[in-house]
């Protein structure tokens, strides 16, 4: 068999490419396949993986979720699927819905628990004690302990009173 | 001191002191950060990027940690410069392309470096010699709360650090250890070893040669997860599956040293031989080469010889190393020349 691309030398490479349910076969001779590998390799890094994996916060309306942008930066979350970079610290707050998923399937967590910066210090401390006591509650309604949810329920509404004055 | 003062310095990592040197050749953390309110690298305008630039500068000039360091423009160094920084693993390979608006931040021992518009604003880097993973978080982690002082950072309470790429945000932390493992890869057990490591939710490559072959048996172990874990645990990790490593690689080289010492010795007697008296050799069998005549010094079968030696010779046989040794640019076939001297007059 000769190879599909030069159809000179012998094919000894045959490669299978499906894009979009379509199959296509594929028979190369060595030079012509390495040429054809090069060329794959340069369109699948990082950031591809990413698009691929970027899909996942799109549901329903894939169309619109493309077109959310960033109001600080301009940046769209179609271009976020195509660079596989983020325009800037705002993407994180615009993309969010798209985000988070996303998120959840690179690290297996939404949420941060290390270092805080000293300048975020703070507020930052009181969100996450917020979010540690909403997540105690659930479980204390969920066991029927009201008495304690009750308690939690008041420390709740307490630092969301003090988050809201803050601002 | 100007880089030029680095070519006769030991970078930290040639230094093969500190715990388990034998078979750890160096541990590294990297922090990503940006500046508050300012777009990425890539999104950032000319103006922008100065900008960072200048803010970059400002800190490190404020800094206690960093008073001594050196700031360098990228654009004001030749392209053998710039590889030249790469090959001490100062910055990435990235960070030597399109060199206008970025810097390197490094300090005169070589131990902190910073990438200023890289992908993140600021890449900071600390790199030790041995498994000393620990010791790196605890100086960047002050580093990192110094320049917080004077540089807001991008940060959100519910995903940490916001960094270019989502990969990164969290901790926007990077640990790394750089392992020399040839009697894992002689018996075949790296494999296997590799695709474990994958399955726990962590890195590891080949520091020297492209894709799936690893040059010199040198391998980097490093965290894939940067959120939903603190920054302590992350270090711990990566310094429990080293210790694994470590014990792996030690007890097949004692397996090797008894059951066969000939081949052993036949190996690294061959590798020495080779490049005592190669008149042209290239980089990838250098890199093999030196990397069984470490092996033979860690197990006591070559004499009179250390290991910080056979270390440097992987670094100064880098091309741009070999060029910058000359002064001046050589072409492939002349650097084979050059490194096949360097070698025979080091390990003379």
């Amino acid at each position: 068999m000769k190879c599909d691309i030069c159809g000179n030398r012998e094919a000894t490479v045959h490669l299978t490419e499906i894009v979009n349910d379509k199959v296509t076969k594929l028979h190369l001779c060595e030079e012509c396949a390495k040429e054809k590998g090069a060329e794959m390799e340069e369109h699948f890094g990082l950031s591809d993986l990413l698009a691929g994996l970027a899909d996942l916060g799109a549901g329903i309306e894939p169309d619109l979720s493309d077109k959310v942008k960033c109001p600080a930066c301009g940046f769209t979350y179609s271009d976020f699927k195509k660079v596989g970079r983020l325009g800037c610290g705002e993407c994180y707050e615009a993309f969010k819905k798209q985000l988070a998923p996303l998120l959840k399937r690179i690290h297996s967590a939404d949420r941060h628990v290390g270092k805080v910066p000293l300048t975020a210090g703070k507020t930052v401390k009181d969100t996450r004690t917020l979010q540690e006591l909403r997540v105690r509650m659930e479980k204390a309604i969920q066991f029927e302990e009201f008495e304690e949810a009750a308690k939690l329920r008041d420390r709740i509404k307490e630092l969301e009173k003090k988050d809201e004055n803050g601002k | 001191m100007t880089i030029d003062d680095f070519l006769d310095q030991d970078t930290e990592w040639l230094k093969g002191t500190g715990p388990s040197a034998n078979i750890v050749m160096s541990s590294r953390t990297r922090l990503a950060r940006n500046i508050d309110k300012m777009p990425f690298s890539n999104r950032a305008n000319k103006q922008q990027l100065e900008d960072v630039l200048n803010m970059a500068e400002d800190a490190v000039r404020r800094s206690g940690f960093l008073k001594n360091a050196l700031f360098i423009r990228l654009k004001n160094l030749s392209e053998v410069d710039r590889v030249f920084l790469v090959e001490r693993h100062l910055m990435s390979p990235e960070h030597a392309k399109n060199a206008e608006y970025k810097a390197l931040i490094v300090d005169p021992k070589e131990i902190v470096s910073i990438m200023v518009n890289e992908e993140d604003h600021l890449r900071i880097q600390v790199m030790q010699s041995g498994l000393n993973l620990t010791e790196c978080w605890r100086i960047i982690d002050e580093i990192d709360t110094e320049l917080s002082k004077t540089l807001p950072f991008a940060f959100s309470a519910k995903w940490g650090y916001l960094t270019a790429c989502p990969t990164n945000a969290g901790t926007g932390l990077r640990g790394s250890t750089m392992l020399h493992l040839p009697a894992l890869v002689f018996t075949g057990q790296i494999g296997k070893i590799l695709q474990a490591i994958a399955k726990l939710g962590m890195n590891i490559r080949g520091l020297y040669g492209e894709g799936t072959e690893a040059m010199g048996n040198i391998f980097q172990v490093s965290n894939q997860i940067s959120m939903g874990i603190t920054e302590e645990d992350v270090i711990d990790n990566i310094e429990r599956i080293t210790n694994q490593l470590i014990s792996r690689e030690d007890a097949t080289r004692k397996m090797l040293l008894t059951k066969n010492k000939e081949g052993l010795v036949d190996r690294v007697s061959r590798a020495f031989g080779t490049l005592k008296s190669a008149h042209i050799i290239n980089s990838n069998e250098t890199v093999t080469l030196l990397s069984a005549i470490r092996l033979g010094v860690d197990l006591g079968l070559i004499k009179n010889m250390d290991r910080r030696t056979v270390n440097e010779l992987f670094l100064l046989t880098q091309p741009a190393h070999l060029q910058k040794r000359e002064g001046k640019l050589l072409n492939a076939n002349d650097r084979d020349v050059k490194r096949a001297d360097i070698v025979k007059e080091r390990l003379k």
